[in-house]
């Protein structure tokens, strides 16, 4: 157990480092850099100097060769500097220690319903007697994965919001601001749950196991809940790992749409102002609840199916 | 509440009864066939929810009630402002973008202030000043007992502190120290006197001191905190409100300074604001901010889009317009592009090829003005040259014949085997945008030019137009002093868009930049602009504009002469 959390540990500080090197290749091959985003101003008259412009150049090191740039910026993120925004003068882990908060209530919140919903869907597919009833609980997710995120959110907040008044459009901290977008970042992911889970139901049920359980008396409720439901459960709880990227990724769209603050909005807004530093920041935040979504994942296995050992063998499939 | 509910819920369940039909009869929920049938019923969806929003939108705007204003200005409350986009920064001194305009003009007051009529420089912190013979040194005498919000008094040193912070701010400020170019110092004649002195002309200077870029900052605020501080709202001002709270991407909170007495000779009252403070939300999605306005949830937004204006009809809420100073939006010509370096009969035809008239009623609206030459009408001293500018696409066709351009198999013209190309750079800062240039694409091909679009980010333009390798460049300026075209036409500035040097212009540009009196100066002017359009610099066609949405009961928002947001005066009834 120590050493594949060695190991793991090992493996996540490759990712980290990949996906920082990776994303700072990326920003240097666009035509543009910060320094001509910030001269290009928008609709003003912002009108810089050749020395000015150089100036700003080398105040945040751009005139440096990349290489020289690429070790200071990685040199001084491993002891843990991230270097302050270029647009808002903010640091980095300031800017992001903001924006986590609301993030992370809203991507909670969004992944405990997708777990709720999906499950819920998946269960009562497999569970319901009707045929009819069955067939609309299993046509409903694909239309969950189809519909964009973006039009629910505008179709939510037109509805609910400005014509029931029942919810602010704001999505702000308070808990009725969050209802809206946590439903509305929640639906990709409850619909794959429910796809992937209610497959698994139906494979699950048509096994042997299930007929003898049935046979030796176990109810419906027992059969589905304490035998298939939980044989099922593996594949879906690895779609969690991947569904904490996909949240991350979700709440740009969803935190635009309902203006809420949170680490989405603070990509966007790097991204569009190539804020190199800040834009880093967040890739590596990215990368690390990836990784440590997996890892938690990873070590559930166990937990739910007992065959799973995480000992040095079994896993990587070096039979003995 | 009911009837436009059922609509949607209709299209819903249509939507579900298309789905759930074709769904395959035995429960397989494989990816491949479900995703197929997703796609169906997606579009479907899309469909009928999009009939369904139309009687949804409309009985969303048939909401408001009419209500009789109160005929005094009442005291207290709070105004909820959103913005369609985080201003990054609210120092004033360091901001270029709209939204940390409006911000930052609540927050500094100015030595001047312009009258948004009549142009006028007017007294504000100071209440008279002097200007010498060439306009490179300006005497400022400041109303005296003038403070900044931390209590420190507004001096004559507080205003070399604060011309010496822009100077050193450099390219961070990208607005203040270019009205501030040749500056040499600021010389304390007393305490309430100050003198700044240039090392060249520069009559714009005044005008540039009425703007925000330029507003005070108190002097123990920039000796304490770093330009990154002060961008995230860690200043006192010398405005009638304070930075309460600036959290990016959702607020800036601002509060109304109880000791505030020293507002502009043009302000219809005096003393604190009426209003208690101001919360300026930011609200990316226009859609949504036309919607939590009309719903009550705000009470006045920014940047409503053309698309949009409709929804206000019939309704009490009222639209508050104002057109930007500056240079409109136009076809700015790259006369080194191999395209357009010797042929100006493609540039004379493409003037009047345009129907600017259409492109304004057909993808904007009647808040964005038709161009009438360089400098939009708002901005000082601009000259009417529309008749220069009128549609006649029978002389346009005429103008490229007679230079041996015919017109080839696909309606587009060619001459010696070469297709009348040409192409044009922009970015979607103003959404209107695209549609305008589509709508210019078509007017064009009629007359025989083909007209290329290159939509890329405005760090892309920046680079291109840099580089040189377009043939036109669509943009727009804002600014309230003339002197704007000097920065953009003058052959001896930076002459971005490849000028042949042309000593008359460049005489009538430096000539109206050191003119310091000011009927000679709008002479200057004049022959400025219709020496560009003449020669054709600069095809503008319709002017930006500044569209905002106001609650019924929200009263008192004004433009000042940049057309960025006034709240000194605004005030609120109560519910």
């Amino acid at each position: 157990m120590l050493r594949y959390a060695a190991r793991r540990l090992l493996q996540s500080a490759v990712v980290l480092w990949a996906a920082y090197t990776l994303s700072f290749a990326l920003l240097f091959l666009l035509p543009a850099d910060a320094v001509t985003l910030m001269l290009s101003g928008g609709a003003d008259e912002v009108f810089a100097s050749p020395e000015q412009e150089a100036e700003l150049r080398a105040r945040w090191g751009f005139d440096q060769p990349p290489a020289v740039q690429y070790a200071s910026l990685l040199g001084r993120a491993l002891t843990g500097d991230l270097g302050a925004s270029l647009t808002t003068g903010q640091p980095v882990t300031a800017a992001i220690a903001e924006a986590l908060p609301a993030t992370a209530q809203l991507a909670g919140t969004a992944l405990v319903l997708s777990i709720l919903l999906g499950g819920g869907f998946a269960v009562a597919a497999s569970y319901t007697r009707s045929p009819r009833l069955a067939r609309v609980l299993r046509a409903l997710p694909p239309l969950g994965v189809a519909m964009p995120t973006f039009w629910v959110g505008l179709i939510l907040i037109q509805v609910v919001s400005f014509q029931w008044g029942l919810l602010p459009a704001l999505g702000d901290t308070t808990a009725a601001g969050l209802v809206l977008p946590a439903v509305t970042l929640s639906l990709p992911g409850a619909a794959l749950i429910a796809q992937v889970l209610g497959t698994g139901l139906t494979t699950q049920l048509g096994l042997p196991y299930v007929a003898t359980a049935r046979a030796k008396g176990a109810s419906r409720p027992r059969v589905h809940l304490g035998h298939a439901l939980r044989n099922a459960a593996i594949p879906s709880l690895t779609l969690a790992g991947v569904l904490a990227g996909e949240l991350l990724a979700g709440a740009i769209v969803v935190e635009t749409v309902f203006s809420r603050p949170g680490i989405g909005r603070l990509t966007s807004t790097a991204v569009g102002a190539q804020d190199l530093p800040l834009v880093q920041g967040i890739v590596l935040l990215a990368a690390a609840v990836f990784v440590l979504a997996n890892l938690v994942v990873d070590l559930l296995y166990p937990l739910v199916d007992p065959r799973v050992d995480l000992g040095p063998r079994t896993p990587s499939g070096a039979a003995p | 509440m009911l009837p436009p509910l059922r609509a949607p819920l209709r299209a819903l369940a249509r939507a579900f009864v298309t789905a759930t039909r074709g769904a395959p009869r035995a429960a397989s929920p494989g990816r491949a066939p479900a995703t197929h049938t997703a796609h169906a019923s997606a579009r479907a969806l899309r469909r009928y929810t999009a009939l369904a929003l139309v009687p949804l939108l409309a009985a969303t705007a048939c909401g408001a009630q009419s209500r009789a204003a109160p005929s005094e200005p009442l005291d207290g409350g709070t105004l909820t402002f959103a913005l369609a986009a985080d201003p990054a920064c609210v120092d004033p001194h360091q901001v270029g973008n709209n939204q940390g305009l409006n911000v930052g003009r609540q927050v500094v007051d100015s030595l001047t202030d312009q009258d948004p009529e009549t142009g006028e420089i007017v007294p504000w912190l100071a209440e008279s000043w002097e200007t010498d013979e060439d306009a490179s040194s300006y005497t400022f005498r400041l109303r005296e007992g003038a403070s900044f919000s931390d209590g420190v008094p507004l001096d004559a040193e507080a205003v070399r502190a604060n011309f010496e912070a822009v100077v050193e701010l450099g390219a961070l400020s990208g607005l203040g120290s270019s009205y501030l170019g040749e500056y040499e110092e600021t010389e304390i004649v007393d305490e309430y006197t100050a003198t700044v002195h240039f090392s060249a002309p520069n009559t714009q200077f005044l005008q540039a001191t009425s703007t925000m870029s330029l507003g005070l900052v108190s002097p123990a605020s920039l000796a304490s905190t770093t330009p990154e501080e002060r961008c995230q709202g860690e200043f006192a001002g010398s405005g009638p409100f304070t930075v309460e709270d600036y959290t990016p991407d959702q607020h800036v909170i601002l509060t109304g300074r109880d000791d505030y007495d020293q507002a502009s000779s043009r302000s219809s009252h005096t003393g604190p604001t009426r209003l208690d403070g101001v919360e300026f939300r930011i609200m990316p999605e226009a859609g949504v901010r036309t919607g939590a306005l009309l719903s009550g949830q705000v009470d006045a937004i920014a940047d409503i889009p053309p698309q949009d204006e409709a929804r206000f009809a019939d309704t009490d809420f009222t639209i508050l317009t104002r057109p930007n100073p500056g240079v409109p939006f136009n076809l700015h010509p790259n006369l080194a592009s191999p395209a357009l370096a010797d042929a100006p009969e493609v540039i004379e035809a493409v003037q009047i090829g345009i129907d600017r008239q259409e492109v304004v009623d057909t993808v904007l609206s009647d808040r964005y003005p038709v161009a009438t030459g360089p400098l939009a009408a708002v901005t000082d001293h601009a000259s009417d040259l529309g008749d220069r500018l009128a549609h006649d696409p029978a002389a346009a066709a005429a103008i490229l014949e007679d230079a041996g351009w015919v017109e080839g198999g696909d309606g587009i013209r060619e001459r010696d085997g070469e297709r009348l190309e040409v192409d044009v750079v922009f970015a979607a800062l103003f959404n209107g945008n695209e549609n305008a240039l589509e709508l210019i694409q078509q007017q064009l091909r009629a007359i025989g030019i083909d007209l290329e679009l290159r939509l890329l980010t405005p760090a892309e333009q920046t680079a291109v137009v840099d580089a040189g390798a377009y043939d036109f460049d669509w943009y727009n300026t804002t600014r309230t002093d003339p002197d704007i075209l000097r920065t953009l036409f003058s052959t001896r500035y930076t002459n971005r868009t490849n000028l042949a040097e042309d000593d008359t212009l460049d005489a009538l540009l430096d000539d109206q930049a050191a003119a310091s009196d000011p009927e000679a100066r709008a002479a200057l002017v004049h022959d400025a602009q219709a020496h560009i359009i003449e020669n054709g610099y600069i095809i503008p066609v319709f002017e930006f504009a500044q569209v905002h949405g106001v609650a019924p009961h929200v009263h008192g928002i004004a433009f000042e002469a940049s057309s960025r947001l006034s709240l000194y005066e605004a005030w609120v009834e109560a519910d």
